[in-house]
């Protein structure tokens, strides 16, 4: 007897992207920026985003982060510093985070009364890229004591991020780092990306990290102003 | 390595759609594995044999088709390959282009089955969907 043959075509992710479509439209209706960072471990993810926490609350914008690592809670720990709710995913192992395990996360918390969802993600510059977490915005961090090809070698990631930054500037000479070689790299393997640099350190070029962060938010907002909210 | 995580999304996906058509096993899969789906192929392979011992996929044929990156160029009005995935640039003019038609892909295409022949069920399930941006 032939074998029957069954015509499947579903993605293999689709039960982790389904719920992430659901979740968006929940965040979505809720007014909720959600941005989910990635990139290698030690890039300064944890760093950025105490800073960008802080000055988010000290301008009036209400955030609240989550932050994946495969074992500790020191990043919580340390985000917490910054006086916004902050919870901790451990994976235990797993690489990457799922859609799941935010939802799972976000229990008790008043969506609505949020302007910002950072999800840090773990440290990792290729498992992340296949799973959807329903951000409206994918955050690709790069450092200076990396490779300038770092893009080139891992262009999925950097490929699916909708904008790039370029961390820990203050140490790009002692570092032989080439920003206008990384710059280049990011732009052949995606096109058109958004690249800022900063040290959270200094300071430099964070004010240009908030303003494109409140920026995305106001399009955000305008662009559901007239979308139908979630049931 | 994700691939684990995959594999054990690739076996429930895999088993919902048999169960629906009373198989009692699945004997071949067949992937489609886009270069840009950031998954290592013999990774996965070697983790599907793990996920799929004792289920009705055990000792399942797993059969990839690997799909290269295809972009469109608005300058040609042209879908076309493209030659590496570390320059996304039209391989016909030269200009950029961030506009990929394929090569994300990462699907359970088809299954091969064994069990009693049912009439609702074979060829149903075509949830397919062309991939969205991410």
């Amino acid at each position: 007897m032939p074998p029957r043959i069954l015509q499947v075509r579903t993605k293999i992710l689709k039960k982790n992207d389904s719920l992430a479509r659901a979740m968006r439209d929940e965040f979505t209706a809720a007014g909720l920026f959600v941005v989910n960072l990635v990139s290698s471990p030690g890039t300064g993810k944890t760093r950025l985003l105490q800073t960008t926490l802080t000055l988010l609350r000290e301008t009036g914008r209400s955030s609240a982060a989550i932050v994946g690592d495969l074992e500790t809670d020191n990043d919580a720990k340390r985000l917490a510093e910054s006086g916004v709710p902050v919870r901790q995913i451990e994976t235990h192992g797993c690489c990457h985070l799922e859609a799941d395990m935010v939802r799972r996360h976000l229990e008790g918390w008043d969506l609505a009364a949020l302007d910002f969802l950072f999800i840090e993600n773990i440290g990792n510059l290729v498992c992340p890229a296949s799973w959807d977490l329903g951000e409206s915005l994918r955050v690709a961090l790069l450092s200076v004591t990396e490779g300038e090809d770092k893009p080139l070698k891992y262009p999925g990631l950097f490929n699916t991020s909708d904008v790039a930054v370029i961390t820990k500037t203050d140490l790009a000479e002692a570092c032989e780092f080439r920003i206008p070689a990384a710059r280049r790299n990011l732009e052949s393997v995606r096109p058109g990306m958004p690249v800022l640099e900063t040290s959270a350190k200094t300071g430099m070029g964070i004010a240009a990290w908030i303003d494109l962060l409140c920026t995305r938010r106001g399009e955000f907002l305008k662009g559901t102003a007239g979308a139908v909210p979630a049931p | 390595m994700h691939e684990l995580s995959i594999a054990h999304h690739l076996v429930e996906v895999a088993t919902e759609t048999a169960r629906e058509a009373n198989a009692t096993r699945i004997t071949a899969l067949h992937l489609r594995l886009g270069a840009l789906s950031c998954v290592q192929r013999q990774a996965l392979e070697f983790c599907f044999e793990l996920v799929a011992q004792d289920t009705m996929l055990e000792g399942a044929q797993l059969e990839i088709t690997e799909v290269p990156v295809e972009v469109y160029c608005a300058s040609c009005d042209a879908v076309s390959p493209l030659p590496s995935i570390q320059k996304f640039r039209c391989p016909r003019c030269g200009s950029p282009t961030a506009d990929i038609r394929r090569g994300k892909e990462l699907e359970l295409d088809r299954i091969e089955i064994d069990g009693p022949e049912s009439d609702s069920s074979t060829s149903s399930g075509s949830e397919f969907s062309s991939l969205e941006s991410r």
